[in-house]
């Protein structure tokens, strides 16, 4: 069956990298071919999590958590804030401000990076991690506004009515009605800005500038190197490295394809 | 969509104040124009100056980087190579992401199971993958004694050391991590098409080919088209998995525009050329752009946006 034979190969580099850290690097080198390790080698993922590598690892697990916390919570608080403007209130310029916004759907990212560079030296952020994460966030917005606009707009137009006579100022209707409504689809964006500020790269690589600021996928690629006679090790830290993103799509599956597929205008 | 949107209430009729207006807009506009739209503008700016990225802008040179771009082996080749993956990803990879998506559209069990294993990958970080396949492919690994354990010794290559196949070992990487991600988007338009339609053209005596060929890809269009688009915009900007696994080489063999523009900007220190590149990159962009909105209009993008429901 054809669709078994292509799962096969999704999860065939994906199993290999896991049973490889079980590995010895005589073994991986002397019989590639064996599926199973024999006999169980458990130095290389301990040494990861509590060893010799254990100090790097949690280390840049730390930072790809600080990063993402603040990139996301500033992400989309920020585009709520927008997304609600142009979904409920009627000013001059609204749909130009709006495609101004989805028109950065529409470039390759890459392009801003050399300026970026320039620019986060200059307002002295090098080197911080919020140097990374602010940028991450203002790249995230476009796609965050344009799945929330719509989903902002659907909300009845009664329930404001109603709040209003209540005495509910506007952000008093957005902050106590039309954000915990909204929730859905917040999780949404949420889930979808975590895996693109989780995985970013090219951002990290130029931003940051020393070990002790790496994120994870930078530490990947350095401990490769590092240790590039060493493979068992490698492919532990490299599995120990995508278990949070496989846990985290493991729970969030439904928002990630919902998200996607829905404000399908980004990869 | 099924809700109707929002009929203004009589207070929004008037225009709301300016100054609650700026409230909610001004902090996402704020940042949104400081680190996406302004680097743009200041890529364009920098690419007419020789310059270093640290001393006073002073080299004014107009466009002889852009004149030195073009007349670059290294550029070209990046250049042919995004083209490359372009059309290697149109031609090879959406085709087959469609296929699975038919496939998966039917009822059976395991379906859901299915599509959580092939959209697995599209979470993974691109660098760790690249690293991963890096180990698998190196001379004498797991690939190639596999391919001599089954007899097929003759298909072992350099996988990523031979300047001719390093391309086609990466799209197929890079076709590894993406193709769940076409399908499952195909598959939510698959889904959205009324299954009566397909049902009324068999009735009336197409085949099931001619029924897929004349009624469910014509509907599925404007997801078809999100798809190559995103497809497309992917392809033009590849940098991280490449830059894990080749750096570009050998010989700048596996160069992309975006490995280029990176390595004359942060590791040669020429950051008015690496912009001119990375204004070259924005031009593709836009093209694939313009060409986008010209065949699908606003439409599509609102259609596909608007779709969602929580």
């Amino acid at each position: 069956m054809i669709l078994v034979t292509v799962a096969g190969m999704i999860l065939f580099p994906i199993g290999y990298a896991v049973l490889g850290g079980f590995k010895s690097n005589g073994q991986l080198v002397g019989d590639p071919v064996s599926v199973l390790p024999s006999p169980w080698v458990f130095s290389n993922y301990t040494d990861v999590l509590f060893g010799v590598n254990s100090a790097a690892f949690w280390k840049e697990a730390a930072n790809s958590l600080i990063i993402a916390t603040v990139a996301v919570t500033a992400t989309v608080g920020l585009a709520s804030l927008a997304a609600f403007a142009f979904a409920r209130m009627i000013f001059r310029g609204r749909e130009a401000i709006y495609t101004l916004f989805v028109f950065g759907l529409l470039f390759p990212s890459a392009v801003a990076i050399l300026p970026l560079y320039i620019l986060v030296r200059q307002l002295g952020l090098s080197g911080n991690l919020l140097g990374v994460a602010i940028p991450q966030a203002a790249f995230a917005l476009p796609l965050t506004i344009v799945i929330l606009r719509p989903f902002f707009r659907s909300i009845p137009v009664e329930l404001e009515d109603a709040a209003r006579i209540d005495g509910c100022s506007t952000f008093g209707f957005f902050w106590r009605v039309l954000l915990p409504l909204a929730r859905p689809a917040l999780a949404t964006v949420s889930v979808l800005a975590i895996v693109t500020t989780w995985n970013a790269f090219l951002l990290p690589l130029i931003l940051l500038n020393g070990e002790d600021q790496w994120t994870l996928p930078l530490g990947v690629m350095n401990f490769a190197g590092q240790y590039a006679q060493d493979q068992a090790r490698i492919l532990a830290f490299t599995v120990v490295a995508i278990i949070p993103a496989v846990i985290f799509y493991a729970v969030a599956e439904r928002h990630i394809v919902s998200g996607l597929t829905g404000g399908a205008v980004k990869g | 969509m099924s809700v109707t949107s929002a009929r203004p209430s009589v207070e929004w009729k008037r225009p709301t104040k300016w100054v609650t207006i700026s409230l909610f807009l001004l902090p996402a506009l704020a940042l949104y124009l400081l680190f996406v739209l302004f680097p743009v503008v200041q890529a364009a700016y920098y690419s007419l100056y020789k310059w270093n990225g640290l001393q006073p802008l002073t080299d004014f040179i107009g466009l002889k980087n852009y004149g030195t771009a073009l007349a670059s082996n290294t550029f070209t080749t990046a250049v042919t190579n995004n083209v490359l993956i372009v059309v290697l990803s149109l031609a090879l990879q959406i085709p087959f992401s469609l296929f699975l998506a038919v496939l998966l559209n039917g009822r059976f069990p395991g379906r859901a199971i299915f599509r959580l294993v092939f959209f697995l990958p599209y979470v993974l970080s691109e660098a760790i993958t690249g690293i991963v396949f890096t180990l698998l492919l190196q001379p004498g690994a797991l690939v190639d004694s596999g391919l001599n354990g089954v007899g097929l010794g003759g298909f072992v290559h350099d996988w990523l050391g031979d300047t001719g196949f390093v391309m086609i070992t990466l799209f197929i990487i890079i076709s590894w991590k993406y193709f769940g991600f076409h399908m499952v988007l195909l598959l939510a338009g698959l889904q959205g098409i009324p299954r009566e339609l397909e049902e009324a053209a068999l009735i009336d005596g197409a085949g099931r080919w001619q029924a897929f060929r004349f009624v469910t890809l014509p509907l599925l269009g404007p997801t078809l088209r999100v798809s190559v688009f995103l497809s497309m915009i992917g392809a033009l900007q590849l940098f991280d998995m490449i830059w894990v696994m080749t750096a570009g080489g050998p010989l700048n063999a596996s160069n992309t525009m975006a490995i280029a523009m990176f390595k004359a900007g942060l590791k040669n220190n020429q950051m008015g050329y690496g912009s001119a590149l990375a204004v070259i990159l924005f031009m593709f962009g836009l093209v694939v752009a313009l060409a986008y909105q010209r065949f699908v209009l606003r439409r599509d993008v609102e259609g596909a946006v608007t779709a969602f429901n929580g």
